[in-house]
């Protein structure tokens, strides 16, 4: 598979899986969730700062629909995690292809 | 896994907050020996796959779930460094944009999720390709394997910053047995999820996966100059 097609299949599983599939996620509690829960000390969990972002537990402020609600937090998000990381490895990079050089 | 504020004291998340900063201070100068302009785009989607990934939650026993980690099949798919760096933006995009992981909790879930995962996951892949054959078919079954091991080693992290500074007052015993044994559990998901995108990346562009390099690309020899006709039936 040629770059751009590999890269354009590996974005598109990740909108899928993120504005799709998110949806039919087990909502049950994570695993240290669960184990706070059990063990007891769920209670010393504080409210997460609110930031005044609109994907506030994976879900749109202002859509109603859970579905298309969690669809656009999981894409937003995909996007947002691709700039920053994208953006960040981009500028890290040695020009040129490492794998063609000896060290 | 995500540390919410509030189960770890104010010194503890200090502390992990300069060694989450070291960390990624470190993976930002290693990382460039692992970036080019072939790898780059690949690790911005690693990052962002392993966003998509999280948002998966399978569900394990009775009434708790677990989802992919990711430090592993990051570490194998573009290096231990820049993979540490791809579970730090997910880490930095879910705490800011999801409210997911607190904000004062960002060192501890950096600490846990992407220095421990990262790492753990990379030594017991590099450990295991070492004992596995010599071939490309080994990358998915070792990066499982760190998959496996890196899910429980992050959760006995946890459970030490715990003992360290946890502000509940609980028996750290039971919260060791209870995190290992349920995260043991979540690290089978992590290891067949891992394994599988692995096996899909290596079949498709083996040259982008960092894990599989010096590893040889075919079982077959060449060494006379390309026949075209096999090139042809190879095309």
């Amino acid at each position: 598979m040629r770059n751009r097609r590999f890269l354009a299949v590996g974005l598109l599983v990740a909108l899928l899986l993120a504005g799709v599939a998110s949806y039919y996620a087990s909502s049950h509690p994570d695993g240290l969730e669960y184990v706070a829960e059990r063990t007891g000390f769920a209670h010393s969990a504080e409210d997460p700062v609110d930031t005044g972002s609109p994907f506030a537990d994976y879900q749109t402020a202002g859509v109603d629909d859970e579905r298309i609600s969690g669809g656009i937090a999981g894409v937003a998000g995909v996007g947002l995690t691709l700039l920053v990381g994208g953006g960040l490895f981009w500028v890290l990079r040695r020009r040129g292809d490492a794998s063609e050089r000896r060290d | 896994m995500h540390v919410p504020d509030g189960f770890l004291d104010a010194p503890t998340s200090v502390a992990t907050g300069a060694i989450a900063a070291v960390g990624v201070g470190v993976a930002l100068r290693r990382a460039r020996a692992e970036l080019d302009d072939r790898t780059a785009p690949m690790a911005g989607l690693v990052a962002a796959f392993v966003f998509a990934g999280q948002m998966i939650n399978f569900p394990v026993g009775a009434g708790t779930s677990g989802h992919l980690l990711g430090g592993a099949l990051a570490a194998v798919l573009v290096g231990p460094w820049t993979g540490a760096l791809c579970i730090s933006v997910v880490l930095l995009v879910q705490g800011l944009f999801m409210a997911d992981g607190g904000l004062t909790a960002l060192g501890t879930n950096i600490t846990l999720m992407a220095l421990v995962g990262c790492f753990v996951g990379y030594a017991v892949f590099r450990l295991a390709l070492a004992v596995l054959p010599r071939s490309l078919g080994s990358v998915p079954v070792a990066a499982a394997l760190g998959a496996l091991l890196s899910v429980p080693a992050a959760a006995g992290v946890f459970t030490l910053l715990f003992a360290v500074g946890g502000t509940a007052d609980v028996a750290v015993g039971k919260v060791l047995a209870a995190m290992l044994g349920w995260h043991l559990v979540i690290g089978v998901g992590e290891a067949i999820v891992t394994g599988l995108v692995v096996s899909a990346v290596v079949a498709s562009r083996p040259d982008l996966v960092h894990g599989a390099r010096g590893l040889p690309r075919q079982a077959t020899l060449r060494t006379g100059p390309p026949d075209p006709r096999t090139e042809e039936a190879r095309a």
